[in-house]
Order: C-alpha cells, then sequence, then structure tokens
C-alpha cells in the first residue's frame, strides 16, 4: 500500500561511525522538520534481510530477487522484479541459514513462479543483512502521517568480521499524498553526506561480502583471447575447469541438491575431452598423468547420477503408465532412494579422499605453473589451436554420422553421441573466438542431434538398468509383483522412445552435417585473413 | 475480498466506532483493509485525519469518471486505506437511482476491481433507510448491526433480518451486536444476556459505553491504537475475533 520512492544513503564518511551516523541523520530530520512534523516511532525494529537463489543465481538470471524478511511481527518472502515487488506472501518457521528446495516453499504465487526456474535446485541464502529499521513519520498540519522516513542501519557477517552496510534511507508514500512524498524526498536529497543509492540493498550486502550476482555459472568461462599462446590458453581454460569442480564439492558432499553433482560431473567430462583433444599443448607427460585420474573421478560420480536422473524424472515417467497405476511404482521410487544413500556415502569418501585432494591440488599447481610460464617463440595462438582441433572434430563427427545407415547397431550412434560430445565441449572452450551468430547457430543445431542421440542412448541405458534395478529387488525380496509390472511397463515406453530417436536420426544428422552444416563449420573457421 | 458494513437505521449507536476500531483491527491482523466511509457527515474520514473530500464528489465516483482507486487515502496504519466521505454523498441517493439499470447493486459493482487489492472492506453507512443502505445491503458479505438494548431496538433488528430475508440470490450475513450499553443499568444486563443467548445471529461481546470511546474525535485514532491495553480496545478486539472466525478458506492475512 505504501511505494517506494526515492532510496539514499549516508555518505561513506559521515556514515563510518555511530556518532558521525547520528549527526547524518538528525541534519535529515531538521531538513525534514522544515515542510512537516517529525514524529520518529519509539524503538528501532530488529530486522533480518536473506536473499534467496539457486547456486547458479537461476532466479537472478530471469530478472527475479526473493528475498525474506524477518522482523518481530513475523516472517515473509518477497518476489522483485526488476527492483518492484511482484509478489509476497507470510512464511512461518522459515529457516534461512540452511537451504531448502523451491518445492519446500509455502503454497501460494511465490512459489509457483520460483518453482518453474529453479527447480530441481534448492535456494541458498546468497546474503544476509541484519539491523534495525527506524521509522519517522511525516506529518501534515492536520497531524495526518502524509510519508515516511525508514532508517536501515544493517551489517553483514564475513567470515569472523561484522561489516557494516552504508546507512540507507527511504521516503515511502503514503497512498494518496504523492506531492508530500516527493517534497520529503527532494529535502532528504539536499541534506548534508546524502547521496542517491545508486544499487540495491542486495547488491550492496552482496558487495560488503566479496561477492555479486552471477559470481557461479555451470558453462565454461575461461577468459581466452586468439593471440594468446595455445598452451596458456589451454591451461587457463582447464584451471577455469577445475574451479567450477571444486566449487561443486561441498554442495555435492552436503547433498544440497542433484546439480551440484551434475555440474561436478560436466567439468570433469569437460576437462577429459580438453585432455583428450587439446592437452598435447601442455609439457609432456601432463595430460598422460592426469587422464586416468580424471577417469576416476568420472567413474566415482556415475551411480549416484545414474539414481538421480531416475529420480528426477520419477514421476513423468510413472504419470506416463497406461496399464499400471503410478502407486505401484512407489517401492521401485523407495527402493532408487535407498540406493540413492548408500551411493552418495561411497560418493563422499571418494570426494573426501586423499587422492582427490592430491589429484586437484598437483593439477591446479602443474596448470599455473603452464599459464604463467614464457612460451615457446613458436607455439601456435589459441585461435590456430581452435581452428584445427573444431575442424578436426567436427570432420569425425560428420565422417561417423555418414558412415551410419539403419542396419547400423546401436553402438554406433553412442560413439556418434561422444563425438559430438567433443564437438560441444571444443566449441564451448574457444567460443569467445568465435563469430557469435555464426556459433549460435552451429551451437543450436548440434543440441538438435545431441538431444536425439541422448534419448537414444539414455532410453536404452534406463532401460537396461531397470532390468538391472528390478533383478536387485528381486533379491532383496522388496519386488511386489505389480511393481515389477509396473517397471516392464516403462521400459517397454523407453524402448518406444529408442526407437521414435532412431527415426529421427537421420534427419538431424543432415541438419547439422549436410551441406548447409559444412558450409556454416567452414564460415565459422575461416579468419579474416585466411 | 469481505464487505463488511456497519448499518442501523438509527443515528448515534456507534457504527462509526465501530467501523473504524474493526478496520484497524483487521488491518493489523495483516489484512488488506480499506474503509469506505459512506457517510457525509465524515467522521471516520475525520477520525484517520483524512479531509472529507473526494475530488469531482460523489457524482464523479458513481457515474465512474474517477475510478475508486484514485480517491483513495493511506492511514497511518500499515494495511489500512480510507476512502474519504464527501459532502456530495448526502445526495447519493439521486446518483444512484440514476446510475444504472440496477441502482440497488452498484455499490457492489464500483467495489468489484478492488478485490485483488483488499482482503476486507468496511462500509461505514450513514443511518436511514434508503437506496444507499439497500446497496451497502447487497454489496455486504456480513452486515453488522450495531444495538442499543432496547427493546425498539430488537424490533429493528428483526424488521432488518425480514427485509434482508427477501432478497432473490446472495443475502448478507447478519451480525448483531450490542453496543454503548451501560453495566449499571439492570434492563443493558437483562437484554444484552438474553438476546446473546437466544439469537444465534447476535454476538456474545458487548461494547460498553465508556468515555475513552468518545475520546476517539480527541486523539482522532481508534481506540485499540491509543489506548491498545484499554478496557474499550479488549472489548473491540473480542468483537473482531469472534466476527473473524467465521472464515473462508482463502481468506488469509498477506502479512504475518
Amino acid at each position: 500500500m505504501t511505494l517506494d520512492l526515492r532510496v539514499f544513503e549516508l555518505d561513506g564518511e559521515t556514515g563510518a561511525n555511530g556518532t558521525d551516523q547520528e549527526n547524518g541523520i538528525s541534519a535529515v530530520l531538521d531538513v525534514l522538520g522544515q515542510a512537516f512534523g517529525v514524529v520518529t516511532e519509539h524503538g528501532a525494529g530488529a530486522r533480518q534481510h536473506t536473499w534467496l537463489d539457486t547456486f547458479d543465481w537461476r532466479l537472478y538470471r530471469a530478472g527475479l530477487v526473493l528475498e525474506y524478511e524477518h522482523a518481530r511481527r513475523g516472517g515473509r518472502l518477497v518476489l522483485n522484479r526488476d527492483g518492484a515487488p511482484e509478489a509476497e506472501q507470510p512464511v512461518q518457521g522459515w529457516r534461512t541459514s540452511r537451504p531448502r528446495l523451491a518445492a519446500d516453499l509455502p503454497a501460494g504465487p511465490i512459489r509457483d513462479q520460483v518453482l518453474k526456474l529453479a527447480s530441481p535446485r534448492a535456494l541458498l541464502p546468497m546474503a544476509t543483512a541484519v539491523g534495525t529499521v527506524t521509522v519517522t513519520r511525516l506529518l501534515n498540519a492536520d497531524g495526518k502521517t502524509v510519508a515516511r522516513l525508514t532508517v536501515d542501519h544493517s551489517t553483514v557477517t564475513r567470515g569472523d568480521r561484522t561489516v557494516p552496510l552504508p546507512l540507507r534511507l527511504a521516503i515511502t508514500e503514503v497512498r494518496g499524498y504523492p506531492g508530500q512524498a516527493r517534497r520529503a524526498a527532494q529535502l532528504v536529497a539536499g541534506a548534508p553526506g546524502v547521496s542517491q543509492a545508486d544499487r540495491s540493498a542486495f547488491a550492496t550486502a552482496l558487495a560488503a561480502l566479496g561477492r555479486h550476482p552471477n559470481d557461479y555459472s555451470g558453462g565454461v568461462t575461461a577468459e581466452i583471447t586468439a593471440q594468446m599462446p595455445a598452451s596458456v590458453a589451454v591451461a587457463t581454460l582447464l584451471l577455469s575447469l577445475l574451479d567450477t569442480l571444486e566449487q561443486n564439492v561441498d554442495g555435492t558432499l552436503r547433498d544440497i541438491d542433484t546439480e551440484f553433482l551434475h555440474d561436478l560431473r560436466v567439468a570433469v567430462r569437460r576437462t577429459r575431452s580438453a585432455i583428450k583433444l587439446l592437452g598435447d599443448v601442455l609439457p609432456a607427460g601432463l595430460a598422460e598423468a592426469y587422464a586416468p585420474e580424471f577417469k576416476w573421478l568420472g567413474d566415482l560420480t556415475t551411480p549416484t547420477r545414474d539414481l538421480d536422473v531416475h529420480l528426477l524424472g520419477f514421476d513423468a515417467m510413472a504419470e506416463s503408465l497406461v496399464a499400471a497405476s503410478p502407486a505401484d511404482l512407489e517401492p521401485f521410487r523407495a527402493f532408487l532412494a535407498r540406493r540413492r544413500v548408500r551411493e552418495v556415502r561411497r560418493l563422499a569418501t571418494g570426494l573426501r579422499s586423499a587422492r582427490f585432494r592430491a589429484t586437484t591440488d598437483h593439477w591446479r599447481k602443474a596448470l599455473l605453473e603452464v599459464r604463467d610460464a614464457r612460451p615457446a617463440r613458436k607455439s601456435p595462438t589459441a585461435d590456430e589451436l581452435a581452428v584445427a582441433r573444431t575442424s578436426r572434430t567436427f570432420r569425425k563427427v560428420a565422417s561417423h554420422g555418414a558412415a551410419i545407415t539403419a542396419a547400423s547397431p546401436p553402438t554406433a550412434l553412442h560413439d556418434l553421441r561422444k563425438r559430438c560430445k567433443e564437438l560441444r565441449y571444443v566449441l564451448e572452450f574457444f567460443a569467445p573466438l568465435h563469430n557469435p551468430v555464426v556459433y549460435r547457430k552451429v551451437l543450436g543445431d548440434l543440441k538438435q542431434l545431441q538431444d536425439c542421440l541422448g534419448e537414444f542412448q539414455d532410453s536404452q541405458v534406463q532401460r537396461e538398468e531397470i532390468h538391472a534395478l528390478a533383478d536387485a529387488m528381486l533379491a532383496e525380496r522388496a519386488a511386489p509383483a505389480t511393481t515389477l509390472l509396473a517397471m516392464g511397463e516403462i521400459a517397454a515406453n523407453l524402448a518406444l522412445r529408442q526407437d521414435e530417436a532412431r527415426a529421427e536420426f537421420a534427419q538431424r544428422f543432415a541438419r547439422f552435417a549436410g551441406r548447409e552444416g559444412q558450409q556454416r563449420f567452414h564460415v565459422l573457421l575461416t579468419r579474416p585473413s585466411q | 475480498m469481505k464487505i463488511y458494513a456497519t448499518y442501523n437505521i438509527k443515528g448515534g449507536v456507534g457504527k462509526t466506532t465501530v467501523a473504524v476500531n474493526l478496520a484497524y483491527l483487521s488491518a493489523t491482523d495483516g489484512y488488506r483493509t480499506l474503509l469506505w466511509d459512506l457517510d457525509p457527515q465524515g467522521a471516520a474520514s475525520f477520525m484517520f485525519r483524512i479531509k472529507p473530500r473526494v475530488k469531482g464528489g460523489g457524482k464523479a465516483l458513481i457515474r465512474g469518471t474517477k475510478a475508486l482507486d484514485d480517491a483513495i487515502k493511506g492511514t497511518d496504519f500499515e494495511n489500512l486505506d480510507l476512502l474519504p466521505a464527501d459532502f456530495t454523498y448526502r445526495n447519493m441517493d439521486l446518483l444512484l437511482g440514476d446510475a444504472s439499470k440496477k441502482p440497488t447493486r452498484k455499490i457492489a459493482q464500483l467495489l468489484r476491481p478492488l478485490a485483488a487489492e483488499y482482503d476486507h472492506v468496511f462500509l461505514d453507512c450513514p443511518p436511514s433507510i434508503s437506496l444507499v443502505s439497500e446497496n451497502v445491503m447487497h454489496a455486504a458479505d456480513v452486515l453488522l448491526v450495531p444495538l442499543i438494548p432496547t427493546t425498539l431496538s430488537v424490533r429493528t433488528l428483526d424488521q432488518l433480518t425480514e427485509f434482508v430475508g427477501d432478497f432473490t440470490g446472495r443475502r448478507p450475513q447478519v451480525r448483531a451486536f450490542f453496543s454503548m450499553v451501560d453495566r449499571r443499568k439492570r434492563l443493558h444486563q437483562d437484554i444484552t444476556a438474553k438476546l446473546s443467548a437466544e439469537r444465534p445471529g447476535v454476538a456474545a461481546t458487548v461494547i460498553p459505553a465508556l468515555s475513552l470511546i468518545e475520546r476517539m474525535s480527541v486523539e482522532r485514532a481508534p481506540v485499540a491504537a491509543f489506548a491498545p491495553r484499554s478496557q474499550a480496545a479488549s472489548a473491540f478486539r473480542a468483537l473482531w475475533a469472534e466476527l473473524n472466525t467465521d472464515k473462508k478458506p482463502d481468506d488469509n492475512p498477506v502479512t504475518g
């Protein structure tokens, strides 16, 4: 019912210590007193703001900021879009200190919106500001409140330090009295030491924590330039992948949500592809020494991820049943969940092992040496490496794909899928060096081909896994006949999906690697001087 | 959006007092609340220190040239807004009569667009039998009828209940309560005790006659705001608690 009209900060120097802050606020109140009756409400209200988002900033990227505000009267969630409140709802018993899945939000408009964007990721507290809010009412000649001044004095905790945030002042409008709020804002703007706040409270809190929005992305974010020596570019790229890998270890160990492990695995796969496709520009022996370690790491993570895939798609799978009832599958879900507990434990042991620590520590040290070393005079540039290796990988995809006929065994398509993944990674590694328009088109077609091959292989793998899991359930006497029948129906559906994917393959491949696709690749890899 | 209206054919029975206090208590419970001061005397507007004036007057509101939304003013209290009185409301009967094919449903129609914005609306109705009061009865979900403890006022309640009972379609729930009760008077005690027990529509809570309630016009604020621990504030809180128990499933406050 009130609109945020103007937000200000007390300047750094003025707001640096308690006395200066008091003087600054007194000056503001004096200025306001020229035009209004000024009544400060008794007792500053304690308030805590926690801003929530997924680890990879899904809400922020969609232009949304989710805030949990806890005051004496209770808690409420506020969803802001582009700085303006879009929805709010009261929340009881929300503990912001620990992450929660979006699905755990209380039912309401906020949950509906957040769930679509965040799922299956958890909502993490990205920043928490604790402090007091003092409200001063501004009165007209009748003693009626026509605007309010709120002074927010908050701190954030960084490690074991308490960092004060700049004092935030806001004039809020009382409905029906816009002119008075404008006048109050003009007066505050002219008070000594006051300046317009140029960023949100969230951005201010993050900055005080040494962070900024979007400071994690699961994508390849290495800063590579065309003229960089190839060895330096590859080391930079691998260091960036190692950063991503390590950033996801804690979330995986705490099992916050399934996507930490997913991103960790992707970083490992990208690392393995980079070692295979580009490792020869690193000092002799380095790639060979670490390839088996990253294979071990990849294998370590596979069982848990496979179970995650089953569980994440479980509801959709259950809904697709025609003959059986979704309830028949519940023992299967319980079995998967039990298995997952066991596998997560095994995974955690691996991620806490000396072997893992040694691999990542030594790998980082070796890569830093390469990155910071003076490269040989005649070493190729990053761009030359990008053109040569992307071209080679594309040719492999084109020849493998062209050889596939209706009679080819499934392994031929599985093999092509691996080559396509390598091509995707090598394209992403060197994305900053390509024409962005052509790059997007090439990547779009490649993704479509990958989706088709993925559907083909995943359907087969999942079907085989369901057979294996059914055997295991029987062995544990955990499989009622109805459940096995329902699992059989799921397996049959997967076989149908696999057949459909196979039928689509020829068309998708032709679009990607046919004459037009080849021309696009040629344009992508042609440099102005060539 | 749930609409409450305070109504009695008689003046001076505590309609405005109860509308102001219940609207305030609704807002403090976290419900987004609007109070429409329909009485041209503007007592409710006065209590909230808001000028009893609407640009274009009642005519602009009834004819729709000014949206209700644009005339609303924020009070000094969170979640509580007021649609002020205007002296031209004294002609509202005529305006409503000219306004549309369904002159008794006009106020309900005007309030409809506010449904997304407010959880509770309180209509403070002037004392009369008129097209305005009939409009209010059609718009309201709950008719709050303050009664002073006399035999005659009970007859008025019967007449009102019968009148509302003849409505075709939607009928408001009639909830009466005793107001300005002097506990020292035997007659007051007898009537309040008897009717509260016998009549299901009569609230058990009574609002006593207290000088603190009269002070509202001096303090220009709800009694629960300027004297929250007083006996008067407790009485209004008890009445609100009794009336607000009959909730619809979606009738939840927005803020905690």
